[in-house]
């Protein structure tokens, strides 16, 4: 079967990426956890083929404030990460780590900096979790750092995306810390000829 | 309070009798705003890529591009009886949202946006009275067709009125 579109998925591999996803964000939680020094919540991850317009309400509006760090992927797959966090989220981080204890914001260039490594390690934790599974060799590229408006963040995929299809296919992680109720989401949005690659090395083609 | 017209992604419409169009977020994306200060008839677009060359462009995919989605907002707008040779235009958005991306059809999207924009205009002859294009914030987009006012709004710095 040659996939065209994210449409053109079936059942049994949006299974797959289900599982992709949870092993994934499985790892990155764990990353998450030791940095933080505690638990780290996640929701089973859901696997969905949306358009730009529900995604966006989804997450609040198109005007919801939110930080987004992208990161593309490159090697035997090709793509990008992006995670998109609120800003309690980022509060949650900086607090726990250098121990600030006031808000975040995007000229504090130490938090920044701090935000952007949390998403690296659990990025690259994210990608571990699916070369070994799919023996697959895939590269990270550094984070991309933007606070902004919702819409305007996932305008950057889904434009990117808009010449291969109309929709964007979003493995969506939701992290939570129990106690602060700070919720964060990770988007892994491959291309199309990745999806093959990936179907295609775990027998699903 | 006047009747407010919302546009999304790839899409266009127009208003009249003094209502208002909104555009959300736009990142590196493009809203076009064009006017006819006569008939006050208000249209705008919000456009994702520059061009519709080498594409089949099916009739739900006009608002997508830069040259089919002007073609079909002018369109719209002579229904109205809006005429060609009076309309301004007032532009915004094509913001480099992420900085630093390496992939470079990613990094100057918004830029290539613009330009196309103002190419496409310019074979129009629609004269651009206002921009406020480019550097990195997500722009929401307000356009009233009472006076053909623009209002941009971005979630860390404030508004501006064009």
């Amino acid at each position: 079967m040659t996939l065209n579109d994210y449409g053109d998925l079936n059942e049994m591999q949006l299974d797959a990426l289900r599982e992709i996803g949870n092993i994934g964000s499985g790892n990155a939680a764990t990353a998450l956890s030791q940095m933080l020094e505690r638990p780290v919540n996640i929701a089973v991850p859901q696997i969905t083929v949306l358009d730009y317009q529900t995604v966006t309400e989804k997450l609040g509006g198109p005007e919801e404030l939110m930080i987004g760090l992208l990161l593309t992927i490159s090697g035997d797959l090709t793509g990008m990460i992006m995670f998109l966090l609120q800003k309690e989220f980022a509060n949650m981080i900086l607090s726990d780590l250098v121990g600030d204890i006031g808000s975040f914001d995007e000229d504090d260039e130490m938090g920044c900096s701090a935000v952007m490594e949390v998403g690296n390690i659990m990025a690259a934790s994210y990608i571990n979790a699916i070369a070994s599974l799919t023996g697959l060799r895939i590269e990270l590229s550094p984070p991309s750092f933007c606070m902004d408006m919702v819409g305007a963040i996932l305008s950057v995929p889904t434009i990117y995306y808009a010449d291969i299809s109309d929709k964007i296919l979003f493995i969506e992680d939701e992290f939570n810390n129990t106690v602060d109720h700070a919720a964060s989401h990770v988007l892994l949005i491959p291309e199309v000829d990745a999806l093959q690659k990936m179907m295609t090395s775990l027998g699903l083609a | 309070m006047n009747k407010m017209i919302k546009v999304g992604i790839s899409e266009f419409n127009i208003a009249k009798n003094g209502e208002v169009l909104v555009t959300y977020a736009l990142g590196s994306c493009v809203g076009i705003c064009l006017y006819d200060a006569r008939t006050k008839v208000a249209g705008l677009a919000h456009i994702m890529l520059p061009s519709s060359e080498g594409f089949s462009v099916l009739g739900d995919q006009e608002g997508k591009f830069a040259d089919t989605a002007i073609r079909g907002l002018l369109r719209l707008m002579a229904r109205e009886g809006a005429l060609q040779s009076r309309l301004t235009a007032k532009i915004a958005g094509g913001a480099q949202m992420f900085a630093g991306v390496s992939n470079s059809s990613l990094s100057n999207i918004g830029l290539r946006n613009v330009t196309a924009v103002k190419a496409e205009l310019m074979k129009h002859r629609i004269p651009i009275v206002a921009e406020d294009t480019g550097k990195n914030y997500g722009r929401t987009q307000y356009f009233y067709s009472l006076d053909g006012k623009m209002t941009i709004k971005s979630a860390i710095k404030g508004e501006w009125h064009y």
